[in-house]
């Protein structure tokens, strides 16, 4: 009843020895993710309170047979990081770093094109499918499994949608974060097309932001293909035109990527739009009783 | 981060781009010095200021003697330019650029961005030169071509071709064109650009390809691998507040409203600007302290938001995953002494240590309202201004 990960997912953290990749593998590990090596170049053949440490990722695949990585290095090394990842033929790369040069992230894309890597993020919280397994930063305890999908270019307003839906009892069949810059390895369409084809999913949130044209592509879509229940939010309905606000990707430039546009997109195609952010779990709640 | 015109031509005819020779002066004497060492008997001056629409606003004038354009510079000097983008109160011109006249033939457009879609950087073409993009965008979308550059290949010399034959331009014009998007196309990647726009890019009556106006915007994310790129910073151009919170690594930007707001993370700080206008109030800021906000990052985050006069109550809004409620409270209390607090304050905190955040602000003396969630949060705020 997930996506992309669960209880078998055996995975490596780059940037394992750095305070962030400390911190999270730890807390990963206690979620009960299978947390099999750590890749720092320069200390293989050490290891973190018992997680083996390697210099490359290929070595690290090949000892651990990891299938998934997550990233906390440094932006300026982040993206040598992905392409790392996706050489050594990692199937799921998460890269949590926020900064990585949005030309980096061009390369980065060209050559993911041609792999069978599947990359989230960058600059994202990860994802957890919850009670199996939690790659990221997400604090685990406010999840619980069940069966909404739930499909977020930010962090912490995911945080905010799961707590919601949580304390309403609806749990989550996994919850993807797919990062709030201007490129990124999975897309908005892309999750809702996982979601969609998983059996165990019932409805899926998704929460998306000003800038670029994801979420009206993502409303053609699920005008075309989805049947299941579609709760969604825009942040950014009082954001000024051609101004940044905090994530790479998120800004209204030329006039496009405006938070009416892409509600009135979502609209158009039959999905129900929470008009404020603390209305997404009561929104969902009524969708599925309504559909019931 | 963007940068003025001048530094704009300096920058991509360091890189080979055609641009017509010229010197910026920050004084009429200055202006009118430029003039003579150009030496010719015309010459463009420029206001310099980071916005367009300077040519409608009366900040672009063709002179012809050293006293006319120190004579156009003075008027032009110390005082607001209003364009149709510097909003009402406009744009101090601190500099203007004396440029050599051309004689132009034909007008064209040229752009290249990070293209989302395309996931690669796209040339942005059009014959219709002079207007602005999106205008054209939206009146004959026909007139525009939009080319991916493939990464592993640059500019390949058949796409520039293709931009060139349908930008209309023949003969010599076309190999022109090739060298020139190859200049762009390196100095994008090279400075780690997010915007070259050139606009005009003109054909002369003597029938060579120019860039007579530059602007570029840089990848923040990209400057701490171009220093001579960050020195290009103008602070008078930005906002202030905007610069003090840079320094902190927090990211703020400045609006109209009075509900000052503080939360961690860029969507749920979007989402709770979203949410004070629902409730009927307007919000004076954007502010995401960030993941790994420490104390003192909390404190100054606060300082910067009190700092605007406009605020009349603050809204904080934490969900805490890798911030700790904890931490924030304590930077809150700490600020809250410095600055002495005169407004309402409503907190709403959730996640990691709330229950120690909430204890901490408890025992601290400061008068706070506390908000259960988001929606409890900003009715309780919007009613405190009241």
């Amino acid at each position: 009843m997930s996506i992309l990960v669960d209880k078998n997912t055996r995975v490596l953290t780059q940037g394992i020895t750095g305070a962030t990749g400390q911190f999270h593998t730890r807390a990963c590990r206690e979620y009960g993710t299978q947390m099999v090596g750590g890749v720092v170049p320069g200390k293989g053949g050490t290891d973190f309170e018992g997680i083996p440490i390697f210099d490359t990722v290929e070595q690290a695949r090949k000892r651990t047979g990891a299938n998934a990585s997550v990233i906390y290095v440094p932006p300026p090394f982040a993206a040598d990081a992905i392409l790392e990842a996706a050489a050594a033929g990692i199937e799921l790369v998460v890269c949590i770093t926020e900064g990585i040069p949005v030309l980096d992230m061009v390369k980065v894309m060209r050559y993911l094109r041609d792999s069978k890597t599947r990359l989230i993020g960058p600059n994202c919280p990860g994802i957890i499918t919850p009670g199996e397994c939690k790659i990221g930063i997400m604090p685990g305890y406010i999840h619980k499994p069940g069966d909404i999908g739930v499909v977020s270019r930010s962090g912490t307003l995911t945080y905010e949608a799961v707590h919601q839906l949580t304390l309403l009892g609806l749990g989550q069949s996994s919850c993807i974060g797919i990062g709030g810059d201007p490129l990124i390895g999975t897309s908005h369409t892309d999750a809702l097309r996982l979601f969609n084809e998983d059996p165990k999913t019932r409805a899926i949130i998704m929460i998306g932001e000003i800038g670029g044209t994801a979420e009206e592509e993502a409303a053609e879509y699920i005008k075309n293909n989805v049947k299941k229940p579609v709760v969604a939010f825009i942040a950014g309905q009082t954001a000024p035109k051609g101004r940044r606000m905090g994530h790479a990707g998120a800004i209204i430039s030329g006039g496009r990527g405006t938070a009416a546009d892409k509600i009135a997109a979502l609209k158009a195609a039959g999905i129900r739009v929470a008009m404020s952010p603390a209305d997404l779990g009561s929104t969902m709640k009524a969708a599925l009783e309504e559909r019931a | 981060m963007n940068i003025h015109e001048f530094q704009a031509k300096q920058v991509l005819g360091r890189f080979g781009a055609p641009v017509p020779k010229g010197q910026p002066a920050s004084t009429p004497d200055e202006a009118a010095a430029a003039f003579t060492a150009l030496g010719q008997p015309k010459a463009v001056i420029k206001a310099q200021i980071h916005a367009g629409g300077r040519g409608k606003a009366g900040g672009v004038k063709l002179v012809s003697s050293a006293d006319e354009a120190r004579q156009f510079a003075a008027g032009l000097l110390g005082k607001a330019l209003v364009t149709h983008q510097t909003g009402p109160q406009g744009r101090v011109v601190r500099r203007v650029y004396v440029e050599e006249a051309s004689q132009v033939a034909r007008e064209l457009y040229l752009g290249m961005v990070v293209d989302r879609k395309a996931q690669a950087v796209s040339v942005i073409a059009s014959t219709e030169g002079g207007m602005e993009i999106e205008e054209v965008a939206a009146k004959t979308p026909d007139k525009i071509m939009t080319e991916p550059i493939d990464p592993v290949l640059g500019v390949s010399g058949f796409l520039a071709r293709k931009i060139a034959f349908g930008l209309g331009l023949k003969d010599k014009q076309v190999g022109q064109f090739g060298t020139l998007l190859t200049a762009l196309y390196r100095a994008f990647f090279e400075t780690d650009a997010s915007l070259i726009e050139i606009n005009p890019l003109v054909v002369t009556a003597d029938g060579r390809v120019i860039c007579l106006d530059a602007k570029m915007s840089f990848d923040d994310n990209g400057l701490f691998r171009h220093g001579d790129i960050r020195e290009l910073r103008d602070a008078n151009e930005e906002d202030p507040a905007e610069t003090e919170a840079a320094k902190f690594d927090l990211s703020y930007v400045h609006l109209d409203g009075n509900i000052g707001c503080m939360v961690n993370g860029a969507g749920l700080a979007m989402a709770t600007m979203d949410i004070v206008k629902h409730y009927g109030a307007e919000p004076a800021n954007f502010l995401d302290v960030g993941g790994g906000a420490n104390t003192e990052k909390v404190a100054a985050a606060f300082r910067i938001l009190l700092a605007d006069k406009r605020v009349r109550g603050v809204l904080i809004n934490i969900f805490g995953g890798i911030m700790q409620c904890d931490v924030l409270a304590q930077g809150v209390v700490e600020a809250a002494r410095q600055v002495k607090l005169s407004v309402p304050l409503v907190v709403r905190m959730e996640g990691t240590n709330v229950d120690k955040g909430k204890q901490i602000l408890a025992e601290s003396g400061i008068k706070v309202i506390s908000a259960s969630d988001m929606a409890d949060a900003a009715r309780r705020v919007v009613e405190a201004i009241r």
